[in-house]
């Protein structure tokens, strides 16, 4: 194994860049949050609500990836004449965490856990003969001897040890959860455990336990194996698709998230100029979202792509290595897809607006002569914020299908750049084989449903939380 | 008392959601008569509508009938099959609702409303449907009935939707009909002929009425039997004539003595200090003690039984105990106040003027959107307002009120006229030369809960204007003059970090008050500033206003519908039909001696909380005409009872009876 | 409301005009011609002359907006702006890069479009309309409550999902139909089945959720309290009056897709190999043919501004607000 601690350069891409100013953004938001009580009391109901908590709960883990993998560096080559050189791939933290996934590359497809190549190779014995045989794999079950004896014993008991670790692993950590809970001096762990249990708590902890539960239980077992087996098999090429799978979470998570965000100061300015002032701003602001949301989304998105590769194509000396033209052109992806939900914000924003404009503490203002940009800046945006934060979470799971079905369409992703889309369409023709290679789609499937269950489900909680109107007719049992 | 039709015995509702559920109605018990009115009057949240709709078993989803019974003629509704109850609802128990805009299906003719509710209980198919809704539409006078038939909702104004709604009510001759609120969406002309028409129907069908009202002056018309609700409880029932001649409880006595009139000037109202208690929690004691001005010491832990007061009428009250320790019904006392100031002298001077001001809206139509016509929202008002003095301003909903108020501190700008503050006119001035003079003239709105930024702490919010204005020097010496306005109207200096939800309605508007007092103006516009409050409430407010225009000398220019709340604050009085001024003098003159038909049929119309009151009873027909079309001449003309045949043509001129009082109106030509 | 159609119309040719200079602006000055030419002909070293030769036979060879050499009108018309763009209005869709006739391309290709757009269309805004008044209906029950869950989790599922499972289980396990193809005439009805029972499938999850979100604003409204006041039962207070105010939101969403269905539906078509218009459009991304692509998106935002209108057309005929005024 490399040492831990190597020599390494931080490469830090434009996406990166972004990622972890929205984080830090998040953070002082929060900060800012729990300031204001007004603020804080929409998601304090998001913290009452059980699917929202436990979509929460499996989100965190997804995000935990992504943030993995948003950690690129170059590490150092073996130094030659004094001078340390630089690899020229960029590697993330998250490939290094996965480096036995990564590095152990199979000739062709091989089904989950297995030991032997999905196809039949021409063998030469000793005595000259060719014999058609599936050849055992390189790293897959590489340590068993004989593994048609030893194969299932093996799995079985990893597996069991795996799980057994998860198990302890989130027991430990719903104590530990516990004994923050009851910090207070009239109660014990063992109180609050119960009344967590219970469903007594005001944050329905039950729910957090049992997705996080459920995910310790899953992901127990799979750590234990990966080491030894291609747990989700491996892809034409022969890669691990467990690893495509995590890396194609960041994909996901930075178009869900930077699309929107890259346009929303745009729709935020613009719609509420339209509104505010009405008029000929107005006038103009609304031809020019209607003119934009008048073409396909997917039209004008693939039109844009186009261009984008042909510029691309045709520059390729400003962008030095694969991962940073395949980072731009994620960028731009987000920027584009930006441009297309952006007039929904948008129009939203005006309506709203051109309520609050006519609302009386607005009047009170223009009776104290307060300027148009105070009154946008302290009376409306604040009182639209709810919106926006429920537009930000609702479109998230759309953009990551989005993502998925743009990739098929070939206007996706870099084709180098491993997202659901690209797993799928690589995978899309599969099925057809005889026998079929499933695993691809399953694994793609799995990953993006876990994942867009979670957004959905937390987007619901957020939006009947910040939308009062919601909670009154919301009736469920 | 023969045999009661509607028996209500116990009757227990709860409205779920939070953490503890509310008790909305809370054991109530009380019988209506056949061909009875009973009404049931309370402040907004004591639990009144929900009595009806558990009735009905009508309620919202959240609520849920914990106990009691309904008997109607016997049976109890409340253990009825839903099939069954869907036979009860709409044949033997009607009702209609507070809002007939909302109230009525946008998309289906008024007709087919109508028709649904006839084929729902009776045999009758085709032709004879449509006799029977035009029957109906005529019973509730609805004018050209055959044609209403076809339209919808939206064509119609607020008083023939809820005529609408009466007809649906009456279709199959209910045995109680069960009216919730059904005037306070409306105007008070239009409340008239609701009324009017309410108390004909019930009388000549030998229906019984639960009415369901906030307005004492409603009950004093309209009913028989009273009960009072405060917190969930029934705390004193009587024949109406006992009740208006001694309410008993301590509450009804207090809703009594905070109601505004003109005999009251210059005294303070009595106001219920402190709010209405969580219906969440649980009561060991009277639900009112806390706030009552007559509380015993067993008040606050001991629960009250029925207390006899004298023929009939009964109080949940300790001071009317089983054992009779005699009435302690007291006579309405004033308190006592300083002087009533002589509302006789006409102003020597004036601190704001304005010169025919016009506001019109345009209306844009056809391909190019060209300008086809204007709302004259406001056509050429002049009034004046003296320092320290309130004008008053009323008028129906849709007159043009509020735009002059707004118009003349250009928060809508005015299309013409002068507005003419200490001078100068305010409507040529340039944006930054209005900045200065905007601390001279402040507004407080309606809505107590749209006037203040969800978003905005208290604090900030009255630091707003002395900011934009650039006054009230640096922030320490804001800092002491926001606790100083928070203090002058009546609230605590240490509220000033919190946000608007977290008060009252009332409570808001005295933070509103406080805003607009931030800048030391001299004039307020007051826009209807307690007509979204409870009566007990809006006693608060108007004790405030007056207080602080005694204090500081501001003048007011009051803005209202409400006829009583204006007699009770104003000096002079204005009186608006369609963006005009029919008439204008002191409250004295205009209000003892009405001189424009329209003026005395507003003051007819205003029910009076005694029900002894001999009336001249003058009605007017009709609704408020559009004012992008008013009528040729005198805008009034279409509606009154004693039109000229000049008046069609021409519109009158002002004619005047002293220096102070005027009208237009070709009767005194 | 003449003239209110009238000046609906005059504002979608002006968003018109918008887009086609969007789309002008979008394929010309990203990149120029001769970068487009270099990317369609692939190689790194391509000499100038296979580039002018590129540009000179497809007409991109012209300035963009004025041509000097002309005389008279020709100095506008002669130009890139004027052949590529302009002619769009009267729908005059010229050659595709590889050059082929894109309006006949598109007369023919349309029809398959619309045999599987329109059916799906229909079944879909049925279906999705009852599950959703079922669940309306049985409001906060259990049923309710799993029918919720149901579509969160439909709609959390990738289309491409629907479409690869749906082949798979119909067409390679059960062999109910073939996976992929097309055939005019009845013929054609064993390869629609599919590709129609599936978008009907993938669109239940949104819609159905949508709607009800719809149906329960309406019922909570107070006219539906009237109703119940008459003593109607639950089903007729549904059917009579929630669903004819439910129908004002749920068109403006549906009428504006209307004539979206010639488009067909991009991914469905080319997995299921139907010749219509998405897979055209597919295919000329896949072939980076910039003409195709540019008339697709004119075509695209026309009868989108068409569907527009045809909302406009339809709440006159279910808002009398709207008739009357």
């Amino acid at each position: 194994m490399t040492p831990l601690i190597f020599p390494f350069r931080f490469e830090l891409l434009w996406s990166d860049a972004l990622v972890w100013l929205l984080v830090l953004t998040a953070i002082g938001f929060a900060a800012y949050t729990r300031n204001h009580p007004h603020l804080r009391a929409p998601w304090a109901r998001v913290a009452r609500s059980a699917s929202g908590m436990a979509a929460a709960t499996v989100l965190a883990a997804f995000v935990l990836v992504g943030l993995l993998d948003s950690v690129h560096y170059r590490a150092a080559l073996p130094p030659q004449g004094g001078k340390t050189a630089y690899a020229t791939e960029v590697r993330s933290l998250l490939d290094r965490v996965l480096e036995p996934l990564r590095l152990t590359r199979e000739k062709t497809y091989s089904a989950p856990l297995a030991t032997h190549l999905y196809a039949k190779e021409t063998v030469q014995g000793p005595d000259g003969s060719e014999t058609r045989v599936f050849p055992r794999l390189r790293h897959g079950g590489a340590h068993l001897k004989d593994p048609q004896a030893d194969w299932g014993r093996d799995v079985a008991l990893k597996a069991f040890r795996g799980l057994a670790f998860g198990l302890l692993f989130w027991f430990v950590a719903v104590l530990g959860v516990c004994a923050v809970l009851a910090r207070s001096p009239d109660s014990s762990i063992e109180s609050t455990w119960r009344e967590a249990w219970a469903g007594r708590t005001a944050v329905p902890w039950r729910a957090v336990f049992c997705a996080f539960g459920l995910m310790c239980v899953l992901i127990g077992p799979v750590v234990a194996l990966a080491p030894y087996y291609h747990v989700l098999g491996t892809d034409k090429v022969g890669q691990d698709v467990l690893y495509q799978a995590l890396k194609s979470i960041r994909t996901g998570l930075v178009i869900g998230t930077l699309a929107t965000l890259v346009m929303l100061p745009f729709a935020l300015v613009l719609g509420l100029m339209a509104g505010y002032f009405k008029g000929w701003i107005d006038d103009v602001i609304q031809y020019v979202y209607t003119t934009l949301s008048s073409i396909p989304g997917v039209l004008l998105i693939a039109a844009a792509v186009l261009m984008m590769q042909v510029y691309i194509e045709n520059h390729a000396e400003l962008f030095p290595t694969t991962e940073i033209r395949a980072d731009i052109r994620l960028l731009a992806l987000c920027v584009i897809l930006g441009v297309t939900s952006w007039t929904g914000l948008c129009r939203l924003l005006r309506g709203e607006a051109l309520k609050l404009r006519e609302m009386e503490y607005i009047q009170a203002a223009h009776a104290f002569g307060v300027s148009h940009w105070r009154i946008m800046m302290r009376h409306i945006t604040p009182n639209v914020m709810h919106i926006v934060m429920i537009a930000l979470v609702m479109d998230f799971s759309g953009l990551v299908l989005a993502e998925a079905v743009l990739s098929y369409v070939g206007v996706g992703v870099d084709p180098s750049m491993i997202s659901f889309g690209t797993m799928i369409n690589s995978a899309r023709l599969e099925m057809a084989r005889e026998p079929m290679v499933w695993w691809s789609l399953a694994a793609a499937f799995m990953f993006m449903l876990t994942l867009v269950l979670a957004a959905n489900l937390f987007a619901d909680a957020v939006r009947d939380a910040f939308d009062p109107r919601l909670i009154v007719g919301g009736g469920r049992p | 008392m023969n045999k009661p039709l509607l028996k209500v015995v116990g009757l227990t509702t709860l409205i779920r959601g939070g953490s503890m559920p509310m008790r909305a109605v809370d054991g109530i018990s009380f019988e209506i008569a056949a061909g009875e009115t009973f009404a049931l009057v309370g402040e907004s949240g004591c639990g009144k509508s929900m009595t009806a709709l558990s009735i009905m078993r009508l309620l919202p989803e959240a609520g849920e009938i914990a106990g009691g019974a309904v008997e109607l003629a016997g049976e109890d509704l409340l253990v009825l099959p839903e099939s069954r109850m869907r036979d009860v609802r709409g044949r033997r128990v009607a009702m209609i609702f507070q809002e007939p805009g909302l109230s009525l299906n946008p998309v289906m003719t008024v007709g087919a409303q109508i028709a649904e509710a006839v084929t729902r209980h009776t045999a009758l198919t085709g032709a004879a449907v449509e006799a029977r809704v035009l029957e109906l539409l005529d019973a509730v006078r609805m004018p050209d009935a055959r044609r209403r038939m076809t339209e919808y909702p939206f064509q119609m104004s607020g008083g023939m939707k809820q005529r609408v709604m009466i007809a649906i009510a009456l279709a199959c001759d209910p045995e109680l009909l069960i009216a919730d609120e059904p005037t306070t969406a409306l105007d008070v002309t239009v409340q008239a002929q609701v009324l009017d028409l309410l108390r004909e129907l019930q009388r000549s069908r030998g229906m019984a009425m639960l009415l369901i009202t906030h307005d004492l002056g409603v009950v004093a018309q309209m009913a028989q039997q009273v009960a009072v609700m405060y917190a969930g409880e029934i705390i004193e029932t009587a024949a109406v004539n006992a009740f208006f001649a001694g309410p008993a409880h301590p509450y009804s006595r207090k809703l009594f003595e905070s109601l505004p009139d003109r005999a009251g000037r210059g005294k303070t109202l009595a106001a219920i200090r402190g709010t209405v208690p969580a219906l969440t929690r649980q009561f060991a004691g009277c639900r009112f003690a806390e706030r009552c001005d007559s509380a015993l010491a067993h008040c606050a832990d001991t629960i009250p039984a029925w207390g006899a007061v004298r023929d009939g009428q009964r109080a949940k009250c300790h001071l009317y105990g089983s054992d009779d320790r005699g009435l302690r019904i007291e006579e309405r006392t004033a308190e006592s106040c300083d002087e009533v100031r002589s509302s006789i002298l006409t102003p020597q001077s004036s601190i704001l003027r304005i010169e025919d001001l016009q506001v019109h809206f345009p209306i844009r139509k056809g391909l190019l959107q060209r300008i086809k016509g204007q709302v004259k929202a406001v056509d050429g008002v002049s009034l004046s307002i003296a320092p320290g003095r309130t004008l008053g301003l009323v008028g129906e909903s849709g007159c043009g009120k509020t735009t002059v108020g707004k118009g003349l501190l250009r928060l809508v700008p005015p299309t013409g006229g002068q507005v003419l503050f200490d001078g100068v006119d305010l409507l040529t001035l340039d944006r930054s030369a209005l900045r200065d003079r905007r601390r001279h003239a402040q507004i407080i709105f309606q809505d107590p809960y749209a006037s203040l930024n969800p978003r905005v702490r208290i604090g900030d919010a009255l630091e707003e204007g002395m900011l934009a204005l650039g006054i009230g020097g640096g922030e320490e010496e804001r800092a002491l003059r926001i606790n100083a306005l928070l203090v002058e109207v009546g609230l605590a200096p240490d509220v000033k970090g919190r946000y608007p939800h977290e008060f009252s309605g009332g409570q808001r508007q005295r933070i509103a008050i406080a805003r607009a007092l931030s800048v030391e103006p001299q004039l307020i516009v007051c826009d209807e500033p307690t007509s979204a409050l409870d009566v007990s409430v809006q006693a608060q407010i108007l004790n405030l206003l007056k207080r602080l225009q005694r204090e500081k000398g501001l003048a007011y220019l009051f803005i209202s519908h409400n006829m009583a709340v204006v007699e009770y604050m104003a000096d002079e009085l204005a009186v608006m039909y369609l963006g005009r001024i029919v008439e204008r003098g002191t409250v004295a003159e205009v209000l003892h001696d009405p001189k424009h038909p329209y003026t005395r049929a507003l003051l007819a119309a205003v029910p009076v909380a005694d029900p002894k009151a001999e009336r001249p009873v003058i009605r007017v027909d009709g609704d408020l005409p559009s004012p992008v079309n008013p009528p040729q001449g005198c805008h009034f003309h279409p509606r009154c009872g004693v039109a000229l045949p000049c008046c069609g043509s021409e519109y009158p001129d002002d004619h005047n009876f002293s220096v102070s009082h005027a009208t237009r109106c070709h009767l005194y030509g | 409301m003449t003239g209110y159609i009238i000046r609906r119309l005059i504002y979608g040719l002006l968003v018109l005009v918008g887009v086609n200079v969007f789309t002008f602006a979008l394929f010309f000055f990203v990149n120029s011609p001769d970068d487009m030419a270099r990317a369609q002909l692939g190689a790194k070293r391509v000499t100038p002359e296979a580039v002018e030769k590129w540009k000179r036979e497809r007409g991109y060879d012209k300035p963009l907006f004025l041509n000097e050499k002309m005389l008279g009108t020709a100095k506008v018309t002669n130009t890139v702006f004027f052949e590529k763009s302009a002619r769009l209005f009267v729908f005059e869709f010229g050659a595709s890069d590889q050059g082929r006739n894109i309006g006949y391309d598109i007369s023919t290709r349309m029809w398959p479009s619309l045999a599987v757009q329109l059916p799906a269309f229909i079944i879909g805004l049925l279906v999705y309309i009852s599950f959703a008044l079922m669940m309306a209906f049985f409001r906060a029950t259990y049923l309710d409550f799993w029918g919720v869950v149901l579509c969160v989790l439909m709609m959390s599922i990738s289309g491409l999902f629907y479409i690869i499972g749906g082949q798979f289980i119909f067409g390679k396990l059960w062999n109910l139909v073939p996976i992929s193809g097309y055939d005019t005439g009845f013929e054609a009805i064993k390869f629609l089945a599919l590709p129609v029972l599936i978008g009907v499938i993938s669109g239940i999850g949104g819609n159905a959720r949508w709607y009800r979100t719809i149906f329960l604003e309406e019922i909570s409204k107070d006219y539906v309290r009237t109703a119940r006041a008459k003593g109607l039962s639950e089903t007729r207070v549904l059917f009579r009056h929630v669903l004819q105010n439910a129908m004002i939101p749920i068109l403006t969403g549906v009428v504006v897709v209307i004539p979206l269905l010639f488009m067909g539906a991009l991914i469905t078509e080319s997995f299921f190999g139907i010749p219509g218009l998405g897979s055209y459009t597919i295919d000329a991304i896949s072939q980076q043919d910039f003409a195709i692509v540019r008339v697709m998106v004119f075509l695209g935002s026309v009868l989108y501004i068409i569907g527009l209108i045809l909302t406009d057309i339809s709440y006159t005929l279910v808002d009398p607000r709207v008739r009357f005024s």
